[in-house]
């Protein structure tokens, strides 16, 4: 396993970095709450909503199950249409695949669609390395290029950005943008960025994408989008290079019925989305005459193997996970440091990274449950969770860790209720203090000895002057 | 290069060993088919495809060249695929080319363009076209690289909902293209924002 899902930062330490950001948490406050409220005005227009999301879980589910059987026909299909199957089975080996086939064509500039697996796999530095340059043209991940910063939402990858910012973006990075005109209307900025990509569209040579589903039966790709630059990639390059990992494959096609009617009202809270493409190798005189398909292992089959975890494989990417996270709404993508952030995020880069890398990340949640109502094929993320913080407590068991030194510490406290009411008491003495510090938020980074084992993985919040049990006896001694 | 044997038999060997074994059975209690006959179909069609900032009229067979002609008023040149019929572009005055594969991009992107196509199928639920590289639809890059894009759907290609289009679709493995609304984006504070890379001018004539 390798790439761009292993966080470089432990969530604790990054969450406390972004959370300081205002205007990172307007702009997150503002985007997902638009979007939530979208999502669920549509959802509510489908009186067979849940029926569509059973069936989603199943087929995945269904999939998972076949896999093996559903590769094989898959790329047997799609190889006798015309297309080149590879596999990879990691990151770097998927980058040195799709490298080599772009060295191959000689040209040095390739168009890329969005696609969460290039992101993962680091293709775009990967292909840097040796001199090829990929424009990205999703219009968020374009902003995201130009600032040089990393994307933030599996969807909208510049949702950190609000158009102000974005404005500013377009105007110091983009040379084909006149500075003192360009406003921060929305449109406009649209416009700037169809005038700054057009020629490249018209004349790349080597598109590069995704793909969101790959129909087994078929051999069939297909991408969901809504710019139009889609399928400017997928349509105008002589050569097409798809990156997709092997848990995107449906069955059939008349399985589409059901994820095209999840996906976009989850996405982007639309009735569909304005472009989806499909297509099936190559067409003689329509569109790409080289097409490649680069079916990528990288940590998957270790997710396969965990009963439990192996769900997060039916996840589609829609998002709707993290625009519902109370989590992910104040702290922002980049506190998980993965591509894959929010509640998904959580629960897929532990398990796709292997153990001990991203453990923190299975606690940045508060087990709320949005995220799993919000799922169109219903992961039960909360439990996936649970069940991550579980096998990492287990997996380090008779190593000191921080969570396991505050589990030990807590269970001896708790277990005996002098003790708690004690350790509590003197948490309110500590904590008078830092009342005033700790304002509107009431929420305490550190606790005296021995709940200090506590805060050292969580913020608590502060003790009240008096608990419930005081409470209690007090008004029943009377 | 094609695929390296040793990737390919080591990812097969880890799904199987990792493979879930209990069959799934994938229940499908949605709706599968069309609702009752009587939803008025072409009034949603249009809600909905006005709802995503298209165009649409409303015509008979009779008024269709001079509906067609009316959107296509102000474009310079027409393109239009082998398959659509001479009356449609009956009232367009400017020079018409009829592609035959030899149409190049830079022809395609000239100012005032416009290409006139018909449809495979329409969802009225959720205001989609889908092209299915047929003969009055030809190539894709053709309602791509054009600014604007008319499209003629006939009362009898339109169902319901999605299943039922996909269900009408002759050869699925024909390039297939899903078209609501013009080309729009999200990415702006998560509004929707039409107008970025596709036809910004999406019409449609719907024909009984
Ligand atoms: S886990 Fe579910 S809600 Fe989250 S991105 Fe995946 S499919 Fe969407």
């Amino acid at each position: 396993m390798s790439g761009n899902v292993v966080t470089r930062l432990p969530f604790p330490v990054a969450a406390r970095r972004e959370l300081g950001d205002e205007q990172l948490r307007r702009n997150l406050r503002k985007a997902t709450h638009t979007i939530r409220d979208k999502r669920l005005r549509v959802v509510g227009e489908v009186p067979d909503w849940e029926p569509l999301r059973v069936a989603g879980a199943a087929i995945k589910d269904d999939v998972l199950a076949r896999l093996p059987d559903l590769l094989e026909q898959f790329e047997a299909a799609a190889t006798a249409a015309g297309a080149t199957v590879h596999w990879a089975r990691d990151a770097e080996e998927a980058c040195a695949v799709v490298a080599a086939l772009v060295q191959a064509t000689g040209t040095a500039e390739v168009v890329k669609v969005k696609s969460m697996a290039t992101q993962e796999i680091g293709l775009n530095e990967a292909l840097e390395a040796v001199g090829i340059h990929a424009v990205e043209t999703d219009l968020a991940e374009l902003i995201v290029q130009l600032a040089e910063d990393t994307p933030s939402h599996i969807l909208v990858p510049a949702i950190h950005y609000n158009r102000t910012q974005i404005r500013d973006i377009f105007a110091s990075k983009m040379a084909d943008v006149d500075a003192t005109t360009l406003t921060d209307d929305p449109p406009a900025l649209a416009e700037a960025a169809r005038r700054h990509l057009r020629s490249r569209f018209l004349s790349t040579k080597v598109g590069i994408s995704g793909a969101n589903f790959a129909i087994a039966s078929t051999g069939t790709l297909a991408v969901v989008e809504s710019e139009g630059n889609g399928r400017m990639c997928l349509t105008l390059p002589e050569t097409l290079i798809s990156v997709v990992g092997i848990e995107k494959l449906l069955p059939t096609f008349a399985d589409l019925e059901v994820f095209l009617q999840l996906l976009p009202r989850s996405s982007t809270g639309e009735r569909m989305n304005p472009y989806t493409s499909l297509w099936t190798g190559v067409t003689p005189g329509d569109g790409p005459q080289t097409v490649h398909i680069v079916l990528v292992d990288n940590g998957r089959t270790d997710t396969l193997a965990d009963p439990v975890g192996r769900q997060a494989l039916r996840c589609i990417r829609c998002s709707a996970c993290l625009n519902v996270c109370p989590v992910y709404e104040r702290v922002g993508g980049h506190a998980y440091g993965s591509v894959y952030p929010g509640p998904i995020g959580a629960i897929l880069s532990p398990q796709m990274s292997g153990e001990g890398a991203n453990r923190t990340l299975p606690y940045a949640s508060t087990l709320c449950g949005a995220c799993f109502d919000a799922c169109p094929v219903r992961i039960d993320i909360p439990q996936v969770l649970v069940h991550l913080r579980q096998s990492g407590v287990d997996a380090a068991r008779g190593r000191p860790s921080a969570e396991r030194t505050a589990m030990r510490t807590m269970s001896y406290v708790m277990r005996d209720r002098r003790r708690y009411a004690a350790a509590l008491r003197a948490a309110r003495r500590g904590a008078a203090p830092l009342r005033m510090v700790a304002g509107r938020r009431g929420a305490l980074r550190r606790l005296p000895w021995p709940l200090s084992a506590w805060t050292s993985v969580r913020d608590a919040p502060l003790p009240p002057k008096q608990t419930f049990r005081e409470w209690w006896a007090r008004e029943h001694s009377s | 290069m094609s695929t390296r044997p040793d990737a390919r038999a080591e990812v097969l060997r880890r799904v199987r060993a990792a493979q879930p074994t209990a069959p799934v059975r994938v229940p499908r209690d949605y709706a599968a088919d069309d609702g009752p006959a009587g939803v008025e179909l072409v009034d949603l069609l249009v809600d909905r495809l006005e709802d995503y900032k298209a165009a649409v009229r409303r015509c008979t067979a009779d008024a269709l060249p001079a509906v067609v002609g009316e959107y296509l008023a102000g474009a310079e040149s027409l393109v239009a695929p082998a398959g659509v019929p001479e009356t449609w572009l009956s009232s367009f005055e400017g020079p018409v080319a009829r592609d035959s594969g030899a149409l190049t991009v830079a022809d395609l992107d000239a100012p005032g363009v416009a290409v006139l196509t018909g449809c495979a199928v329409a969802i009225a639920q959720t205001g989609t076209l889908i092209l299915d590289a047929g003969p009055d639809q030809g190539r894709r890059l053709l309602t791509l690289v054009p600014d604007h894009h008319v499209c003629v759907v006939r009362v009898d290609q339109i169902v319901e909902r999605l299943p039922a289009a996909l269900r009408r679709l002759a050869d699925p493995t024909r390039p297939l293209t899903m078209i609501s609304g013009p080309s729009a984006t999200s990415d702006i504070e998560l509004n929707r924002v039409e107008g970025v890379h596709g036809p910004r001018r999406l019409e449609v004539v719907i024909v009984s």
